[in-house]
């Protein structure tokens, strides 16, 4: 392992153990992300109604609220994985810590207030 | 990191002619970040209005429709057909990737006529679900 291109300080190590965990993971929110969403748009499509106690109603069912939250962490996963990629191949050095950082932040944050928007409209139903 | 920031980090991208496949590959990238941005704020938005009770749903909805029809405004229905568009292209380029993942589809006229596919459903699928969506007055 010597100090010279980034490819001689690599040489040697073997592989990282985590690219086929990366690879099969993004494959595997593929398939739960597209039977999901098409359970969400199906679901959105077939209301009667597009109004507030309307989607109130579909939200407060188990059989709303707990695959929408499969969804959003399926979803949110699968786009960190994705756009790590996507950093990776665009940002280098510095940048790219700070990008992938804010892309955790992000995926993660955003997650955490969906879920929490759909756990109070499922335990709380209707407010004025 | 030694790295020459004067030498290209890809220097074959601009000698290739441009094919199908070529398209529906950045576009799988390019829809994947769009949805992944846009899609992402606009779906804790509409969510955390709806938690928020019936007044700030109303004030969601009073900001993507207009008063005097009911119907989506112009921007927000760019964006949410833009938005659909881009998820049922990733969506079909995805489902063509998990099969190409398996070895399947790389002969070229096969390759060509899945690229041009998932392009030709992805826009047939947007104008069916727009087209749904219009009919039942929302857009």
């Amino acid at each position: 392992m010597g100090n010279g291109t980034s490819i001689g300080r690599v040489r040697g190590l073997g592989s990282a153990h985590e690219g086929a965990k990366h690879w099969w993971h993004q494959r595997l929110t593929a398939g739960s992300n597209l039977l999901l969403i098409t359970w969400l748009v199906v679901s959105l499509l077939r209301l009667p109604l597009w109004n507030y106690h309307a989607l109130v109603l579909w939200l407060s069912s188990p059989w709303a609220s707990v695959p929408l939250i499969l969804a959003i962490i399926s979803v949110f996963y699968h786009f960190r994985l994705g756009l790590q990629v996507v950093i990776e191949d665009y940002q280098h050095d510095f940048t790219r810590v700070i990008a992938i950082v804010l892309l955790n932040f992000y995926a993660i944050g955003g997650a955490a207030l969906a879920i929490y928007a759909i756990c109070k409209v499922a335990f709380q139903g209707a407010i004025a | 990191m030694a790295r020459n920031a004067q030498r290209p980090l890809s220097p074959h991208l601009t000698i290739w002619k441009w094919g199908p496949h070529m398209l529906v590959s950045i576009l799988h990238r390019a829809t994947g970040s769009a949805l992944a941005v846009g899609g992402g704020v606009l779906l804790v938005w509409w969510l955390i209005a709806l938690a928020g009770g019936e007044a700030s749903y109303a004030r969601f909805v009073d900001l993507m429709t207009s008063n005097a029809t009911g119907r989506l405004n112009w921007l927000p229905a760019l964006v949410l057909v833009g938005l659909t568009w881009s998820f049922l292209q990733h969506l079909c380029s995805g489902v063509r990737h998990l099969l190409l993942d398996t070895g399947a589809g790389y002969e070229l006229k096969v390759n060509k006529a899945g690229a041009l596919a998932t392009l030709v459903i992805s826009i047939l699928l947007t104008l069916l679900i727009w087209g749904l969506i219009f009919y039942r007055g929302a857009l």
